[in-house]
């Protein structure tokens, strides 16, 4: 079989995930997509294993190992996606704005449009849980 | 596999003069098709405004390349795939859609505003890396033939014979995640044990 | 003690009295009028011990001592810590010692009450240290060295009343003029020592005398000849002096009358063979001394300070030294320089106490003011007397002086010194003939000004300090009888006769009493006046201490006259006899106005240019530069989004674009 076809395969499927990490609203979405760039990874890994015939089965064994580590990455993340979702009362990656660099004093129309709300809907959203709860 | 695929076992890597794109065998037949298939599905799975919708193609996806993995005789990594992927992570996902409150139905806001910033980067990433990767592989073909290269007993005899060690490592930081995924997921004080403990263990316990 | 170590003590006694002053000053009152008095008069006794144990230097056939250690090994040049003695340098040496001495008594009593004292005698006694540097030091760098340490000594001492504007723009004047003259002075030294290959005096002198030409001899010459005009205060550097009188009279006694000043014409006395070998050097030296003695009499006529006549007079008496020189004949410039010293001194220390006495430095204001004499008799006679040796009246100091040089320069005028041309001995002898004439005026003018005044009684200020008479009376002995040493002098310079000769001694003397002959009857012509004018005002408390009414003085005498030289006094015997020329003498020709034309003003032009320069074109290079990077910031703190997609899209492209490239470079493409 030509090893270009799984290659290109692969290359399509990790930028189908590229796409997907960069464009997703969704932090859980966003996971999906990365494991779509997983899994192009683990094919070429396969595929380069059975074009060299390796003796040790590297490509094989790590791929397993990708696998493996996929799966607790997945775990990892979705709990951290849904401690965020349960402190900030959303899991949309673009609302989660902390690292934005704080806007000058000399500018409060900035720092009223971006920075302020953000934590503030933060902080309300926990109050509101914490009185539910 | 005819006469083409003999020649090919003059050695891995090799250019053998009898392949040609214009003459594709019947694995290279399957092995494209279900490979635009999986392609579909992934691209479906990250442009769809349905966000439980996006966790089914992703299954799709994730399938398809179960079935290029047992086109390439990687069988056991076939079958590892559909059993921790289709079987466990997608579940997991599906979970935290649902604990995230994630809508039913179309969502209009599913993709985010650097949407065009993102198809330029993987688009040039698609292509660069295509370009590069047709370029180096041009005439390098794989020899299905020679014997199945990823058959269960081949890998386990691999895995517990050179993989030993990074596979117990392995375990350890399997429950290093484990643990982890639970301090994380855990609710502050004694309030209900209605958590996403559970969906981390599953994974574990898939193992 | 060997002469040597008695010679190293005499500049270092005044100089660890400086250091220990400085240091001592403020923590140990009582110690700074010993500190100031006693290395002084240590100094003042050792010179003379070097002196009388050298004899006659060169001249009586006993060598000139010299004594030198290795200072620098510079690799080419080497400068060397060095003394040459000889009968110029111990007979300056005394006279610097001893106005010193004068000098730091004088102020012990005139600057009792001054809370700057301390640092004052300190600085009055480093500056005697350095000027006896420069008198006994043989090289020239080492002289060099002492010749700036007296002219930022002098800046101090000038702004010693600081409070007062005039004191603080004279120093800065006197310390950038003579700084100007200073600058070629250095360059010139260094010419000298590339033609010679020494700093060493002594080895200059070998080496002309044994007839090794310089190269650059003119050059040279005219090169040493500015820093000594600005030292020396000759034309057209002469300026800062007539301004430095708003430092107090001490100093203006030690420094711009009897030493510093006269530092210039020493150096030049020192190295005439150098000047001697360019005659081109030597008609610009004539021209200079000619130009200088006419114009500063002049001046001295129209001016109204009593210490600006005497600082006039000092520029005219400097002019006939160096009109000496101009002839060559350094015995007559060096024995003028000595008597001038000390009757300078002693007509400047006279004013001090005249100042103080009257509470006003103006004669106009003297002149309406009577019995001013018999307040102050010891002031009175010897200042009468130092008055008479500088109209040169014989047998005073300065007839004898003034006489050796008219006759040096009869002397070349006549074609007997080989090197001079006639036409300098020329300009030299009828300048000084002029001059004699003109100098016994303006003496005239101020002994009567300031002691036949007619009017209100002076104030009594009660008898002046010992300290002060006593200083007079001691300089009172050399100006009425050290001109009687012409005879024995020529043994300890270079054997030339000082003997006045009798054509211009009769010439000259009767020029003299011409001179105050004519000022009498003007003067006569126009006392009657001064009662129809009333001017001047005494602004000085009447029971201050001596410096304070002269710093006042100072301070007021342009806002009660007008001007800080001259009074529009109609009874001013001087107006009448210059006439039209007296505006024009009383600012000194108005050589400061052209100064101010061509120097003054083009720097404050270019100091504005440069000021718009740096506040708006260097300046908006700055705030560009600030700015710029400040707008940056402000684009990329945009970027600052906190979206972390957006960060990871530019890693990626990033990435991608470095990716490619480097295939691109690995391709060779």
């Amino acid at each position: 079989m030509h090893l270009a076809y799984p290659a290109v395969l692969a290359v399509l499927l990790f930028c189908t995930g590229l796409y997907g990490v960069l464009a997703r609203r969704n932090a859980i979405l966003v996971l999906m997509s990365v494991e779509l760039m997983l899994n192009a990874v683990n094919l070429n890994l396969v595929a380069f294993d059975v074009w060299l015939r390796d003796t040790l089965h590297a490509g094989q064994a790590l791929t397993l190992f990708t696998i493996a580590i996929a799966a607790a990455e997945i775990g990892i993340g979705l709990a951290i996606v849904l401690l965020v979702h349960r402190n900030r009362g959303t899991a949309d990656i673009d609302k989660l704005r902390d690292l934005a660099d704080p806007p000058p004093a000399g500018s409060p129309a900035l720092h009223d449009s971006m920075a302020a709300p953000t934590d503030n809907d933060a902080d309300q959203a926990r109050r509101a849980r914490r009185q539910t709860a | 596999m005819s006469a083409a695929v003999q020649l090919a076992a003059a050695g891995p890597g090799l250019a053998a003069a009898g392949h040609g794109f214009l003459s594709p065998t019947g694995v290279e037949i399957a092995f494209v098709l279900v490979g635009l298939a999986t392609l579909g599905a992934a691209v479906l799975s990250v442009t769809t405004r349905q966000l439980v919708h996006a966790a089914l193609w992703l299954v799709v996806a994730l399938g398809g390349l179960a079935v290029e993995y047992l086109l390439l005789t990687a069988e056991f990594i076939a079958w590892v795939q559909v059993l921790i992927y289709v079987g466990s992570v997608v579940v997991l996902l599906l979970f935290g859609l649902m604990l995230t409150k994630a809508p039913i139905g179309r969502s209009p806001d599913a993709d985010s505003g650097n949407r065009p910033a993102a198809l330029t980067v993987a688009v040039a990433a698609a292509g660069a890396l295509v370009w590069v990767v047709v370029d180096a592989f041009r005439t390098t073909w794989i020899a299905l033939d020679k014997g199945v290269q990823g058959s269960t007993a081949v890998s386990g005899e691999s895995l517990f014979r050179h993989w030993v060690l990074p596979f117990e490592a392995l375990s350890v930081l399997l429950l290093a995640a484990l643990v982890g995924a639970i301090v994380l997921s855990r609710r502050s004080g004694h309030d209900s044990g209605q958590g996403v403990g559970p969906g981390p263990g599953q994974g574990k316990e898939k193992r | 003690m060997t002469t040597t170590t008695a010679a190293v003590l005499v500049p270092l006694l005044p100089f660890l009295g400086a250091a220990a002053g400085l240091l001592l000053g403020r923590r140990a009152p009582g110690f700074v009028r010993p500190l100031a008095v006693l290395p002084t008069l240590a100094a003042a006794a050792l010179a003379v011990l070097v002196a009388v144990r050298q004899g006659g230097g060169a001249g009586g056939g006993t060598a000139p001592l010299t004594a030198a250690t290795r200072l620098a090994d510079t690799g080419s040049v080497p400068v060397d810590l060095s003394l040459h003695i000889d009968g110029f340098a111990a007979l300056v040496a005394i006279l610097v010692t001893v106005v010193a001495c004068g000098v730091q008594i004088y102020s012990t009593g005139y600057l009792r009450d001054d809370p700057r004292y301390p640092s004052y005698a300190a600085l009055v006694s480093l500056f005697t240290a350095a000027m006896l540097l420069v008198v006994y030091s043989d090289d020239l760098i080492v002289l060099l060295v002492g010749w700036e340490v007296m002219g930022i000594c002098s800046y101090f001492l000038v702004g010693h009343y600081w409070e007062t504007a005039a004191a603080r723009s004279a120093s800065l004047k006197a310390f950038l003029v003579t700084k100007l003259g200073d600058v070629p002075f250095l360059i010139g030294i260094l010419a000298l020592a590339d033609d010679t290959g020494t700093f060493r005096i002594s080895e200059i002198h070998t080496r002309l005398t044994a007839g090794v030409p310089l190269d650059h001899p003119t050059l040279i010459a005219l090169l040493l000849l500015a820093g000594v005009a600005g030292k020396s205060a000759q034309f057209p550097l002469h300026t800062w002096l007539p301004d430095a009188m708003a430092g107090p009279t001490p100093v203006s006694a030690l420094i711009h009358a009897a030493t510093m000043v006269a530092a210039g014409v020493y150096v030049v006395a020192r190295l005439l063979p150098v000047f001697a070998s360019s005659a081109a050097a030597l008609a610009v030296l004539a021209a200079m001394a000619a130009v200088t003695m006419v114009g500063s009499a002049l001046a001295a006529l129209a001016q109204d300070d009593i210490k600006r006549v005497l600082a006039y007079s000092t520029v005219g008496q400097l002019g006939y030294m160096t009109g000496a020189l101009a002839v060559d004949d350094r015995g007559a410039a060096v024995f003028h320089l000595i008597a001038h010293g000390a009757f300078k001194a002693l007509l400047f220390l006279g004013a001090g106490v005249v100042i103080h006495a009257a509470g006003t430095n103006s004669l106009a204001a003297m002149s309406r003011m009577s019995g001013l004499a018999p307040r102050i008799p010891d002031a009175f006679w010897t200042m009468t007397v130092a008055l008479l040796a500088l109209a040169a009246v014989p047998p005073f100091a300065g007839f004898f002086s003034k006489e050796a040089v008219l006759g040096a320069a009869e002397h070349a005028a006549t074609g007997h010194t080989s090197g001079v041309p006639a036409g300098v001995g020329w300009t030299v002898l009828l300048a000084g003939l002029l001059t004699a004439l003109l100098t016994a005026a303006y003496a005239a003018r101020l002994w009567l000004l300031a002691f036949r005044g007619r009017g209100e009684p002076a104030p009594d200020h009660g008898r002046q300090p010992v300290a002060m008479n006593a200083v007079l009376w001691a300089l009172f002995l050399p100006t009425a009888a050290f001109g009687l040493a012409y005879g024995t002098l020529p043994d300890w310079f270079d054997g030339e006769s000082l003997t006045p000769a009798l054509g211009t001694s009769v010439l000259g003397t009767g020029l003299a009493l011409a001179g105050v002959l004519v000022m009498y009857g003007a003067w006569r012509h126009t006392s009657a006046r001064a009662a129809r004018a009333p001017l001047g005002a005494v602004a000085a408390h009447p029971d201050a201490a001596d410096a304070v009414s002269e710093a006042e003085a100072i301070a007021t005498h342009e806002a009660a006259y007008g001007s800080i030289a001259g009074a529009r006094d109609p009874a001013d015997p001087g107006r009448l006899l210059l006439g039209p020329l007296h505006r024009h003498a009383a600012v000194g020709f108005h050589l400061d106005a052209v100064y101010g034309a061509l120097f003054v003003r083009p720097v404050r032009a270019a100091a504005r240019l440069v000021r718009f320069l740096d506040r708006e074109v260097v300046e908006t290079y700055v705030r560009g530069a600030g700015g710029a990077p400040r707008l940056l910031g402000a684009a990329v703190r945009r970027a600052q989004t906190g979206n972390v997609q957006t960060y990871l899209g530019a890693l990626l492209a990033g990435s991608l674009v470095l990716a490619v490239a480097a295939v691109l470079v690995a391709a060779g493409a």
